[in-house]
């Protein structure tokens, strides 16, 4: 089967290349990108006036499952990031069972290759059930195919653990992430501490339980010279740690999410429970520092923390609705938002989807090399629509974006040469 | 002059005009309170309901009373928070009330935001926030109000001191948003570890020292220490906190020699009050509870249309 991609603009930030292309795939493969290609028996994607991209990679994820398929599952999930434009997603292992050995890894990783959408990467708990205690069979799990590890949302509470794991991981040549964020500060806080919180009666989450954290993980990088992932960073000061760090060489890299870069605290005001997420949404400040770290570069990737729950489990008082939203779907528009803001040019906020998330963890995808695995995103940078929660492919409609006028869709989502996704125009 | 709110979530929605509006309308309703027959037809075949998810015995009481003195039914349920696993939601449960067509629901919950979040969902029936979490009390923000105008014919150009736990207090929310409207200046007191992040952004000055906090003050507002802070970590000890944030007979000289002396209640005698001073001249502690009565008439009047005459 072939498919050739006629007249866009092809944006290959890891080549430097944005020029008008031809872009024919191949048995999967990418084949040739070339001016005014012809291809017999082809099915041709018209892009003129779009941007073909290499297929969106985003590092953060829950699909949820095995466990809790009732907020989403690897088959819905993975529709859901086709949706938005993304072929690759690594899932966090806070799955029931966790992903902490062999057997749940294998169980992700077959679903996804015969009933999913995208890719799959999986990241593997570094603790034995993402308890602190004991370390993940690493070794294992990395031949099972996990790229790095992270007890996501149960942040290693102990240094000497914290330390271990890094220790462990770089003798496998794997990254440690971390969800960073020191639970005794966090205490019951359920939003960021603060004038909005004091105002709301609210209890409130400190930015320095994030920071305290993102600073003993960048020094244990330092110390054990292990590779450092720092997740779903939302404060000012956790950038300038991280921009610090890798000034004196330390292995860090780091990433943001679309809601900390687009919203603030202010949108709790409503008591709406989908402003609540862990990080919390932080202040106008904080927001234009993580547009800042964007731009000089010190912030790697955009990834969204996807993070689906069930309308009965937000339909509820603030203080114990669950943390998170979907994000999936609302990615690539709230991105392209900030080229329209003068925040990134159209490459570079391509980069932070694609390249930026590959090399932060290793990925062997985001680039559109001849040859390479026809992951390939096509995109309408000024297709305008409106979110609405229903239509989301995602099971879950936990999203502080219904309503939003939106700039920006993938049209059609390319994975391994099989077109995963069409937008209906 | 009609009522332009359909609930009362909080004050900070309130105009000045809306405030007096109140305060007027539970004065007419004060002289009732004091009849040999104390009860008027105002809101008879009205139905309020008390829905509350914490225990309380003053607001509770002072509500049903409010209701049945008007002649509306008045009827209390006392529900328990339910978690996400088990028991009724909060909606679930307001549904079910809103279903039997009540006119008013009074609730108290102890989530910050859980009336607002009601108010979003229910569409027959008015909603009175009677205390959510550590956010707003408006009714006790308003008793306290009338307590003061009555005592200082006026609001406007006072100081008022509160000390206490102005982080989990939502008496001191509704109180800072009540007492600027009013155009009366606020002091807030309170260890460090009580006084929340950006307060002053509500207008208020901070202190760390009930001494200087209540100098030259109209009005002293001493809240309730919950005892159970004691010993974590926001309290070392009750007798510390007794010693630098406690009201007594020396330092009440401090404030103005005509200052009263408020308390939303429950006290802790000897904790954040000296009984001499709860029991003594200037307290206007069990005023304040008197004065609620006439208050949450009025909301319950103003909220049901009332155009009946008294």
């Amino acid at each position: 089967m072939k498919i050739l991609i006629k007249g866009g603009r092809v944006l290959d930030p890891a080549h430097g290349i944005d020029d008008t292309f031809d872009v024919l795939i191949e048995e999967g493969r990418i084949s040739a990108i070339e001016k005014e290609l012809k291809a017999s028996g082809a099915e041709v994607i018209d892009a003129a006036g779009r941007i073909v991209t290499p297929g969106l990679i985003d590092l953060h994820v829950h699909l949820r499952d095995p466990g809790y398929e009732y907020k989403e599952d690897i088959v819905s999930g993975t529709r859901s990031a086709a949706a938005g434009g993304f072929t690759s997603v690594a899932c966090m292992p806070n799955s029931n069972p966790f992903n902490d050995n062999k057997a749940v890894t294998l169980y992700i990783r077959n679903k996804a290759r015969e009933e999913g959408f995208a890719n799959v990467f999986p990241v593997a708990s570094a603790t034995k059930c993402s308890k602190g205690d004991t370390l993940a069979e690493m070794g294992d799990l990395k031949a099972a195919g996990c790229i790095g590890f992270s007890d996501d949302g149960r942040p290693v509470a102990s240094g000497e653990v914290m330390r271990r794991a890094m220790e462990y991981a770089r003798g496998f040549g794997m990254p440690i992430l971390s969800h960073a964020e020191d639970l005794s500060i966090v205490g019951d806080g359920v939003m960021n501490d603060g004038f909005v919180a004091t105002e709301l009666g609210l209890k409130g989450i400190p930015w320095v339980a994030e920071t305290a954290a993102i600073g003993r993980d960048v020094m244990l990088a330092e110390y054990t010279g292990a590779r450092l992932h720092v997740c779903h960073i939302s404060t000012r000061q956790s950038l300038d740690i991280i921009r610090e760090a890798r000034k004196r060489g330390v292995r860090v890299t780091c990433e943001v999410t679309p809601h900390h870069f687009t919203l603030t605290e202010e949108a709790v005001r409503t008591y709406d429970t989908n402003t609540k997420m862990n990080p919390p949404l932080r202040t106008a400040d904080d927001v234009a520092a993580m547009r800042e770290g964007l731009a000089d570069g010190t912030i790697d990737a955009i990834a969204t923390d996807h993070a689906p729950h069930h309308l009965d489990e937000k339909n509820v008082e603030y203080n114990i609705a669950m943390n998170g939203i979907v994000g999936l779907e609302t990615s690539l528009p709230l991105t392209l938002r900030l080229v329209d803001d003068g925040v990134l040019s159209l490459g570079e906020a391509i980069a932070r989807l694609t390249c930026g998330p590959a090399r932060a963890l290793g990925i062997p995808r985001g680039t559109l090399e001849v040859g390479a695995a026809a992951d390939v995103t096509v995109i309408d940078p000024e297709l305008k629509w409106v979110l609405e929660a229903d239509k989301l492919a995602s099971k879950s409609r936990n999203t502080p974006f219904e309503g939003w006028r939106m700039k920006g869709a993938a049209t059609h989502t390319i994975l391994g040469g099989r077109v995963v996704y069409q937008r209906e125009m | 002059m009609s009522f332009p709110h359909k609930h009362i979530l909080g004050i900070e929605h309130l105009s000045r005009e809306d405030i007096e509006l109140i305060l007027d309308t539970a004065e007419s309703f004060k002289e009732v309170n004091r009849r040999d027959i104390k009860k008027v037809p105002t809101l008879r075949g009205k139905t309020v309901i008390n829905l509350f998810y914490e225990a309380s015995t003053r607001t509770r009481t002072s509500f049903e009373i409010a209701g049945k003195r008007m002649s509306a039914d008045t009827i209390n349920i006392s529900a328990s928070a339910s978690s996400v696993v088990k028991g009724e939601t909060l909606e679930d449960t307001a549904r079910n009330i809103e279903a039997m067509n009540p006119d008013i629901i009074v609730m108290r919950h102890s989530a910050s935001g859980a009336p607002h979040y009601l108010a979003q969902r229910l569409t027959g029936c008015s909603i009175i926030n009677a205390g959510d979490g550590a956010h707003e009390h408006p009714s006790q923000a308003l008793l306290d109000l009338f307590t003061i105008r009555e005592h200082k014919g006026r609001i406007e150009g006072l100081t008022v001191a509160i000390v206490g736990d102005i982080a989990h207090s939502r008496v001191v929310r509704s109180n800072i948003y009540a007492l600027n409207k009013m155009g009366a200046k606020v002091r807030v007191a309170g260890p460090g570890t009580m006084i929340p992040p950006g307060i002053e952004r509500l207008g208020v000055e901070v202190f760390h020292d009930i001494e200087e906090a209540i100098r030259g003050v109209d009005v002293v507002m001493m809240l309730r220490i919950q005892l159970e802070r004691q010993g974590n970590t926001l309290l070392p000890t009750l007798r510390e906190y007794s010693r630098f944030f406690g009201l007594n007979t020396e330092n009440i000289k401090l404030a103005r020699e005509d200052a009263i002396v408020m308390h939303p209640g429950p006290m802790n005698r000897g904790v954040e009050i000296s009984s001499y001073v709860a029991d003594g001249l200037q307290n206007v502690i069990l005023e304040q509870v008197e004065n609620g009565v006439a208050v949450r008439m009025a909301l319950l009047y103003l909220l049901a249309g009332g155009e009946e005459k008294l």
